[in-house]
């Protein structure tokens, strides 16, 4: 393989495992869910947002978060349910930013149809907020070029691709994913970073994205 | 039993290898289990396998059983069925049994543990040992609506607890404790799960009269009135009419659980003599109940109430269509349409039965997708990944934690 794909720095794998703690806080009306939207933690809106990704890998597309899915289906607002779906997730860098996004699409529906806020969840099928705890550690897999990158990413756990593409853009805030973020800087190659971090994570299920990185890579570097 | 390593063609290397990077964290700390039973039940089928798992990545974990007598056990039967929600006469002379046997294993229960783990209310009132070590109590039961005398009862204990752990969202309840939420799980290599020849389940039907021609619809639970037994021979009932089918009912009984011989006489009468009803008391018996699943068309789980309804996901293990009730955890284990069909009624659990009966490639799509479900949510290894999480949260408190 060519030298240029040698790292300055070898890529780090982590893996990042979580736990659901419970909030006991639930919502039985949109009024009620809106008004806990507002004040539960991040960690709360970060896990109704992603924890279908990790969860439901057999279904593709995965229903993008719970908000929708509740919605649509304990409420029956189909198209308050779409309009949530179809929050371009990607666009967020911050989970403040992808909770006022939410706020508003549900303030906005509730300013059109004020008559929504009269309808209640059956019992038992009440919204309720759980928080994500996040823990993470290094796996035991560095990469020192292209190649052996590839060779871990074919093989490591979809929860440490998950960390590097979900969890350290939008949860740690970092400008990119952690791929992009080496690729470029470490390996100095532009072109495949940018054309990794165009991908729309949201969009596949992880083993799909872990093809289609490693696709993007042997593409272009012919390893 | 099987060793950690043999999971590996099931779930992939990285995965085991993360929770030997995990269990390296526990290292020194010893964690005591505490429950009512050895043998029977989910609980115990649970621990018998975590216990010796958690030893091979290299964590102390123990398994200590408190003592009761009948009196005691019924009590504690009769506070399971209230905290499930159905009524149930609780005397004050009730919660006297209760606290006169939690006294004395108060008195000769050693809590060794740096984490002491209590599962289900049986255990509880240990707490008042509880010295500078951490304790959490695991509620395997469905206490989305308690009957109020008994939670509150409960809750005093449980409000000492460092923490609580719940199998759904429903069930938790407004706590001064965290509270996490961790699924129960199967083994897939265990007796029950594992992949049987079609030479072991013939010979299992043979044994118990079972035609292998006529599907069967089979509901394995315990003899248990939360698990509606009546209610799955009513629903079969219907779908007889239609298609000629057969149904087993059977299940195992458990020592903390007197009340199982009742339920079963009364079920043997509602079937009379109808000889495509089978109702197997199978003590366990994991590969026969195994390949019970595996012979039939549809597996049936009409419970009113449920913990979490590990059942469900035996079947869906084996790639089984599912009409399952929506109750308790069964809605996590079954997305409607997707891995299963949930049902909220007798009328509606034969409808679901007959639209797969009629419908085999729609019932084999559910399956494989259960399957999947299953796969990537509440095998064993995810379970014990989950409960070194647990423990290493009881010493970092924050929402991100670098280990």
């Amino acid at each position: 393989m060519d030298d240029k794909y040698k790292a300055n720095e070898p890529f780090r794998f982590f893996t990042r495992m979580h736990l659901s703690e419970l909030t006991g806080l639930r919502a039985s009306t949109l009024s009620q869910l809106l008004a806990l939207i507002k004040e539960i933690p991040g960690s709360s809106i970060y896990h109704h947002t992603h924890r279908f990704l990790l969860q439901y890998q057999y279904l593709s597309p995965e229903p993008p978060n719970d908000f929708a899915y509740w919605v649509s289906e304990a409420l029956g607002e189909d198209e308050l349910g779409e309009k949530l779906s179809s929050i371009d997730t990607i666009q967020y860098s911050t989970i403040r930013s992808l909770r006022e996004k939410i706020i508003q699409v549900i303030e906005l529906y509730l300013k059109d149809d004020p008559l929504a806020k009269l309808k209640f969840s059956r019992p038992g099928e009440e919204f309720h907020f759980i928080k994500s705890i996040s823990f993470v550690l290094a796996a035991n897999y560095t990469a020192g070029d292209l190649k052996e990158f590839a060779q871990v990413l074919d093989k490591i756990t979809l929860d440490s691709i998950y960390y590097h593409i979900f969890e350290a853009r939008l949860r740690l805030e970092r400008s990119s994913n952690d791929f992009s973020n080496w690729i470029e800087h470490s390996l100095g190659d532009k072109e495949l970073a940018q054309k990794i971090s165009r991908l729309d994570p949201y969009s596949y299920t992880l083993e799909e994205l872990r093809r289609n990185i490693i696709a993007l890579i042997e593409k272009q570097a012919i390893i | 039993m099987a060793k950690i390593d043999e999971y590996i063609p099931i779930v992939g290397k990285p995965v085991i290898d993360d929770l030997r990077l995990l269990a390296d964290k526990l290292k020194g700390r010893v964690i005591q289990h505490i429950n009512s039973t050895r043998l029977g039940g989910g609980v115990a089928e649970i621990l018998s396998r975590m216990v010796p798992f958690l030893k091979e990545l290299g964590v102390d974990a123990r398994w200590d059983v408190i003592k009761g007598g009948n009196d005691f056990f019924e009590v504690t039967k009769k506070f399971h069925n209230a905290l499930h929600g159905s009524p149930q006469d609780i005397s004050g002379g009730d919660f006297d049994i209760f606290m006169q046997a939690s006294r004395a294993n108060i008195n000769e229960v050693d809590t060794y543990g740096d984490i002491v783990f209590v599962h289900d209310p049986q255990p509880v009132a240990l707490i008042e040992k509880k010295a500078g070590n951490k304790w959490i109590w695991r509620c395997h039961i469905d206490i989305s609506n308690p009957h109020l005398k008994v939670w509150h009862f409960l809750k005093d204990f449980v409000a000492s607890y460092d923490a609580a752990v719940f199998s759904a969202p429903g069930f938790s309840q407004r706590l001064p404790v965290r509270q996490f939420l961790i699924s129960p799980s199967i083994d897939p290599l265990s007796d029950k799960n594992r992949e049987l020849s079609r030479e072991i389940i013939d010979a299992v039907l043979r044994k118990y009269n079972i035609p292998a021609e006529k599907p069967i619809i089979t509901q394995i639970s315990r003899f248990d009135r939360l698990k509606d037994p009546a209610g799955v021979i009513d629903a079969y009932r219907l779908v007889k009419k239609y298609i000629d089918c057969q149904l087993i009912l059977a299940g195992g009984a458990a020592v903390d659980d007197p009340e199982g011989q009742k339920v079963l006489e009364e079920v043997r009468e509602k079937a009379q003599n109808d000889e495509d009803i089978h109702i197997l008391l199978l003590p366990q018996s994991d590969i026969e109940v195994n390949a019970l699943q595996r012979a039939s068309a549809v597996i049936l789980q009409k419970s009113l109430r449920e913990g979490f309804g590990l059942t469900v996901s035996e079947a869906l293990w084996k790639a089984k269509p599912v009409v399952a009730s929506n109750v308790g955890g069964i809605p996590l284990q079954i997305k409607h349409k997707n891995s299963g069909l949930l049902c909220h009624s007798v009328e509606g659990a034969a409808f679901a039965v007959k639209q797969l009966l009629n419908n085999p490639r729609f019932a084999l799509k559910l399956g494989e997708n259960g399957r999947e479900h299953v796969k990537n949510n509440f095998l064993i290894t995810r379970h014990l990944k989950d409960y070194i999480l647990l423990f290493l949260s009881l010493y970092h408190p924050e929402d991100i934690v670098y280990l």
